[in-house]
């Protein structure tokens, strides 16, 4: 009988690693980024209807770059365990940092046990309230969860978007439009090639808005904003 | 916690609660039910009733009272039995207060949820349905004396208008062309609707028809509360309308029914 193979973990982690990098970085990018009237959600998406950026519930926001079919099963997980917590509890205990942690401990466990892992980096945004920050979470393929600050951005050339942010002053207190307009140069220097507002999806999580603060910004409402 | 991405994979709530997580849900009608324990049960949950709708120019007005009785007994003067469902629609309940309220709670997270999956709100026949299909579910309860009977209303996009479905407790669906009340005091409600309906009322008519239909049937039913300016308690409202759903301000509410009842003692007076 032959022996298995052996293979170094080190050397079976770096391989699944480099896997999911490839499989990421293939893709488009996504931001999000705090403004004066919460967060900004902003990827560079030109179809309309396959969405990137979801609602979660009354103030969290997901957005996944990377492979769809496995960032849309991790979008509906957590709108399933989002939506149990808030229907078992309260709506008030549904939080972005727990869920953040079920992300984490699922990408990581997939990692770690299966073939195959995930190609997925993913975001998970709970705008706060009049007494409470903005929380950005980054979520990567194995599980790994950080806890950003101001702006974050994941797939794609995120490292080039990331460095156009680092260069220069901005101020999180912006206005919406503003904001968009610099996360659209953000997208124009990263991909080395002109992105227009129209060929993005963008939604927001407002933080005076009781209930539901989701809203997506439609390319109508985008055309009443540029004049 | 892990979450387990392929546990479920249809877009229904309470179907995903009821196959993934059962102890969630109320085991109502679980258990075989025997007369003794059944009229036990009448007297002793609280029983919410009358609760109404009217279509007016702007969509739908829908109210109801505040009381809630056990047997003869009063328990509760300020159960609320009118809810928000999503941005496009409300539900009204009439019976035991328990499952009823929980039948709302349940299918405002079934609206949300298949909202949130899909990225787009079902269709006013689709959210009448679902509704239909939950009230049948909830049909061995019967049995134990235990009764749901909602009113929903919603405004219908792809019409353009307001539109009413009441329910019976086999889930039986029936639209309704222009008003309907439910519960002990729904008769009397519905004759004072009747009396003064027309097509096309304004909002301030609209709401003072509710009003009067629900004082007349509060006059006429025990299990029906009038209002209670001592307490500062009165019926509740919400408006269905294309904007979104409003619910009426109690001040606003307050001051309609303080005035209903000057006009009634003038009246009583002038007889």
């Amino acid at each position: 009988m032959m022996p298995p193979y052996y293979v170094a973990p080190e050397q079976l982690m770096q391989d699944k690693a480099e896997y999911a990098k490839k499989g990421i970085a293939k893709g488009r990018s996504i931001i999000a980024m705090e403004y004066v009237g919460g967060v900004l959600l902003i990827a560079d998406n030109p179809a309309a209807s396959l969405c990137k950026i979801s609602e979660i519930y009354d103030r969290i926001a997901f957005c996944g770059a990377g492979k769809y079919s496995e960032f849309e099963s991790l979008r509906k997980a957590g709108i399933r365990h989002a939506d149990l917590k808030g229907y078992m509890y309260s709506r008030e205990d549904v939080s972005g940092r727990s869920l953040a942690r079920a992300y984490s401990e699922t990408l990581g466990g997939i990692f770690s046990q299966e073939m195959k892992p995930l190609e997925v980096e993913i975001l998970v945004v709970e705008v706060g309230t009049a007494s409470k920050a903005n929380e950005i979470y980054r979520i990567t393929f194995d599980g790994g969860i950080i806890d950003e600050r101001g702006v974050a951005a994941v797939g794609g050339p995120s490292d080039a978007i990331l460095r156009f942010f680092s260069e220069r002053e901005w101020a999180q207190d912006a206005p919406l439009d503003t904001a968009i307009a610099l996360c659209c140069d953000a997208f124009t220097r990263a991909n080395a090639q002109d992105v227009t507002v129209d060929a993005l999806e963008i939604a927001v999580l407002e933080r005076d808005q009781t209930g539901r603060s989701f809203r997506r910004i439609t390319n109508a409402a985008r055309n009443g904003m540029d004049k | 916690m892990r979450l387990d991405l392929h546990e479920y994979a249809g877009t229904s709530f309470s179907e995903y609660v009821r196959q993934c997580r059962p102890e969630v849900l109320p085991q109502f009608g679980a258990s075989a039910s025997f007369p003794e324990s059944v009229r036990y049960l009448e007297r002793a949950v609280p029983t919410g009733t009358t609760i109404l709708a009217l279509k007016y120019e702007g969509g739908v007005v829908m109210g109801g009272d505040r009381r809630a009785t056990e047997g003869s007994q009063i328990a509760s003067n300020r159960i609320e039995k009118v809810y928000a469902a999503d941005a496009h629609s409300a539900i009204a309940i009439a019976g035991t207060a328990g499952p009823c309220i929980e039948l709302a709670k349940l299918f405002r997270t079934e609206l949300e949820h298949y909202e949130k999956l899909e990225g787009a709100e079902l269709s006013y026949e689709g959210k009448a349905n679902k509704l239909a299909q939950m009230v049948r579910e909830q049909f061995p309860m019967v049995f134990q004396g235990l009764m749901v009977v909602p009113i929903f209303a919603g405004y219908d996009l792809r019409l353009g208008q307001g539109r009413i479905c009441q329910y019976d407790i086999t889930g039986g669906r029936y639209e309704e062309i222009d008003f309907c009340a439910v519960g002990s005091g729904g008769k009397d409600a519905q004759n004072t609707m009747k009396e003064h309906y027309r097509r096309s009322l304004a909002e301030t008519e609209a709401i003072n028809l509710v009003l009067s239909a629900l004082f007349s049937a509060a006059e006429e039913d025990s299990g029906t509360g009038g209002p209670d300016p001592i307490r500062g308690i009165y019926p509740t409202m919400k408006l269905v309308r294309e904007e979104g759903i409003v619910d009426i301000g109690e001040e606003r509410l307050a001051a309609m029914c303080l005035e209903l009842l000057e006009a009634k003692k003038r009246r009583h007076r002038a007889v």
